[in-house]
């Protein structure tokens, strides 16, 4: 292989985006379900919110799983900072996850409203936290951490519940809301349906309140993340697509073409990834006590040898993966159909 | 406290429980794939409803294995930093490949799997399931083949990466084929495999022997006995054989280990303990049974030959003994125990004898523990016995490369305040988590194999009208057919 190391860090790099891409995308929507769950009104609505993800959600956390093994492999010292560095807001994200997973299950094993009603607020619960901790580790990431010289981070988890976190983490929230709302249009009828609709332009409300403050908050606190669009105008394409995408999901909505809001959204969150990774690069976690001491793409690597190897499973085995993701949400596709098999 | 110990204990009660499911979803994958193939080949709706039970109990075992293992994959990063960081380049790349090549086969494929059946045509369905029992077992070839390379390292060298002006040290890959076919790979990965199918059969005899005594499916039962009793005995043998060659192949990578299996203090010929309670400190085995010479003779065919005690070994460099010892003769023990009771059985088959043996058929009832215990122990004495190493010295063509210390792998940045936080949390929603297991596959069990719906139409049907058929009802990863979900 006649690829540089450096060429080889950067294309890594671009894998870890579209694997996280791929996993906010899929995930998102099913979170953004289980946040607008307490919305609905009455069992049936909220079984009918189970089971539009039923199938589903499952194969979704796989995209995180993967995403997790390719840092270890591509980037070991990343992986390790960071995994250890976020210690408690991991392990919350681990136990959200299996909290949520045992709610889902739960939840239909017995008819007894309280029973009902605490596995709902599990599942509601799990999701938001997920969706929070995800956003408030993107936040902390962006905004750098105190890494020193000895690539250790040592913050506690009050520490990294800043201001600036949390937003992301609320920015989160909403578009992972706004994401599942758009995915429940598509997936229901009727009256749910039309809540689901008034869900669409709640959730993108708070979303672009959240997206402006976000926006504003990022180029006042944070010179770092401008400077690489000082340096090369043809960066401004990132941030102007993504206004585009954002601004698309009402026109979509308002013309009722809700595949086209979908879509929309979709792109939405692949272009704020974009924007997250281009702002980054080419760190991977700034330091905020000496900008020398920030792990980047170079100095976090693993080897030539192994990221040479690496890509070429990736070569191998990402055409089979994208084909089985297309063909099961094909099959999976249409109305969500209550029947005696169902959550 | 010390963090060491406690990340230690996290990480065995983590993987322990996690170790519950993915030996079971290979095992019973094999009972599924059997049963489906049986009904392709004679369109009998006995088998179909029969494939269809164990499909079910396959997709909740399976969803339990996804969400356990999720931590899995990151526990590495979270509590062993200094770990993750001398070996991502090497144990990383074989659990990304365990990422891009089994785990999305498998989310894939299973979605047709549990929900397919009236959609898709009876072959692709049986490709399904064919695809996926193959990412059960490809996932075990690349998380083996890493644990492996720990055990016995090959095809890296250990370099120093500056990073800030500090070197650190750390395990770069030279060769991939190496590292993936190293000195143990193959061994443990077929042993493990085999100890799964072993679990699978006997879960689907535990099953059947439950119906054949409150006289419910008597059919569904006979059958899946029968096939449980055939794989269980065939890899119960097959599992002393790959034992045996296991135990010489440590015997010469890992000669601490073997001694302390067997609880060889010295060096010089070796008997084999059947039972004994090593005292470590004291260098003997308390109120053993032993067969003279019989360790030599299994490790060199010739009673008198020395086998290396731990004695060889500097006192820091010498793995604790009374784990290890007791953890390997227990699946040992249940190893011998799986060959004499289904080889016993076997010819009780004939004439369906073995059906009206009430107490055989409960002792089958609970011999799926058995199985169950010896995975975690194999796996117990094999990770324990690796210590103090979490990665083994070696030395790669004539050069000598350190190892790692499982002490030097912890997080810098990780306090034993949060990792006692995070056992408790662990501990509780664990709890929550087995007590999910064990309501839901009681229910199902407790269902049965479904005798109400029709079977599909005979006759292939094409995917993309299957896909067309599929407007609605989604279902769930483990609620699927006619059990009555409310």
């Amino acid at each position: 292989m006649t690829l540089s190391h450096d060429t080889l860090a950067l294309i890594w790099f671009v894998l870890l985006g579209v694997l996280l891409v791929g996993y906010t995308i899929l995930d998102g929507f099913d979170l953004g379900v289980g946040i607008l769950h307490p919305l609905a009104r009455g069992d049936r609505d909220r079984r009918v919110m189970l089971n539009s993800i039923g199938p589903l959600w499952d194969g979704n956390e796989v995209w995180l799983v993967t995403f997790g093994g390719a840092l270890f492999a591509a980037f070991p010292n990343a992986y390790a900072t960071l995994l250890s560095g976020f210690y408690v807001a991991i392990m919350l994200l681990l136990f959200a996850l299996i909290f949520r997973a045992v709610s889902i299950e739960f939840r239909s094993k017995t008819e007894h409203p309280v029973w009902r009603r605490v596995w709902d607020f599990g599942f509601f619960a799990s999701s938001l936290l997920a969706a929070l901790l995800l956003g408030v580790a993107g936040g902390n990431v962006l905004l750098g951490m105190p890494l020193d010289e000895r690539m250790v981070v040592r913050q506690t988890v009050l520490q990294q519940l800043s201001p600036y976190p949390l937003l992301v983490g609320a920015l989160t929230a909403a578009l992972f809301a706004m994401h599942g709302a758009i995915f429940l249009y598509l997936k229901t009828e009727g009256e749910l349906q039309q809540r689901a609709e008034r869900w669409i332009w709640h959730a993108f409300g708070v979303f672009l309140v959240l997206y402006i403050l976000t926006t504003m908050f990022t180029l006042v606190e944070i010179p770092r993340a401008v400077a690489p669009f000082r340096e090369n105008k043809w960066l401004w394409i990132v941030p102007l697509l993504n206004v585009l995408a954002v601004a698309n999901i009402p026109r979509a909505m308002f013309k009722k073409r809700p595949a086209y809001a979908f879509v929309s959204s979709c792109a939405t969150i692949a272009a704020l990834a974009t924007l997250f990774a281009t702002a980054l690069l080419p760190n991977l976690i700034p330091s905020a006590l000496d900008a020398s001491w920030s792990l980047t793409i170079y100095n976090a690597r693993s080897s030539r040898d192994t990221l040479g190897i690496m890509l070429l499973i990736a070569l191998i085995g990402m055409p089979f993966v994208l084909t089985y993701t297309a063909v099961i949400y094909w099959v999976f596709h249409g109305k969500v159909k209550l029947d005696r098999t169902s959550y | 406290m010390d963090v060491e110990l406690l990340s230690r204990l996290q990480f065995a009660g983590t993987i322990m429980f996690h170790y519950l499911f993915p030996p079971l979803t290979i095992g019973l994958g094999l009972v599924m794939v059997v049963l489906e193939a049986l009904w392709l080949r004679s369109g009998d709706r006995s088998w179909n409803q029969a494939a269809r039970f164990w499909t079910r109990i396959f997709a909740l075992n399976f969803a339990l294995g996804v969400a356990t293992g999720i931590v899995m994959e990151f526990e590495f990063g979270t509590n062993w930093a200094a770990y993750s960081r001398f070996v991502g380049d090497v144990f990383g790349s074989a659990l990304a490949a365990e990422g891009i090549f089994a785990f999305f086969l498998e989310s894939g494929f299973l979605a047709v799997l549990v929900f397919g059946w009236d959609r898709v045509g009876p072959r692709l369905h049986f490709f399904s399931s064919l695809m996926v029992w193959l990412g059960s077992m490809f996932s075990a070839v690349w998380i083996v083949v890493a644990n492996s390379w720990q055990q016995t390292p090959a095809g890296y060298h250990v370099v120093e990466n500056v990073v800030h002006g500090r070197a650190q040290l750390r395990a770069e890959i030279t060769d991939f084929w190496a590292m993936v076919f190293n000195a143990s790979s193959v061994d443990r990965l077929t042993h493990t495999l085999i100890g799964a199918m072993i679990l699978g059969g006997f879960f689907a005899m535990s099953v059947s022997a439950f119906y054949l005594l409150k006289r419910r499916h008597e059919l569904f039962a006979r059958r899946c006995f029968t096939i449980g009793l055939v794989i269980s005995a065939v890899f119960s043998v097959l599992a002393l054989v790959t034992g045996h060659d296991q135990a010489r192949q440590v015997a010469r990578t890992q000669p601490a280990k073997l001694a302390a299996f067997e609880g060889h203090f010295r060096t010089g010929p070796a008997d084999l303990y059947l039972f004994g309670w090593p005292d470590a400190a004291a260098g003997v085995v308390h109120g053993g049974l032993a067969v003279p010479g019989l360790l030599s003779f299994l490790v060199h065919d010739d009673t008198r030959q020395p086998v290396t005690g731990l004695d060889a070994f500097p006192a820091d460099e010498r793995p604790p003994v009374w784990l290890p010892f007791q953890a390997y003769h227990l699946m040992t023990g249940l190893g011998m125990f799986f060959i004499v009771l289904t080889l016993g059985t076997l010819p009780l088959l004939a004439g369906g004898r073995v059906f009206r043996m009430r107490r055989l058929l409960w002792i089958y009832v609970f011999a799926v523990f058995g199985p169950m215990v010896a995975n975690q122990a194999g796996w117990v004495a094999a990770e324990v016995g690796r210590q103090p190493w979490v990665v083994y010295p070696s030395v790669q063509d004539g050069i000598a490369m350190p190892g790692l210390r499982t002490s030097d792998g912890l997080s810098e940045a990780v306090t034993a305040e949060q990792v006692l936080w995070s056992m408790i949390m662990f501990g509780l929603i664990y709890l929550l988590l087995g007590a999910v297991w064990i309501y839901v596959l009681d229910s199902k069990i407790r269902h049965g194999p479904d005798e109400h719906e029709p079977p599909p139409e005979p006759g292939e049907r094409g995917f993309l009208h299957a896909a067309a058929a599929m407007a609605g009802g989604q279902r769930s990863l483990t609620e699927t057919e006619a059990e009555g979900g409310t």
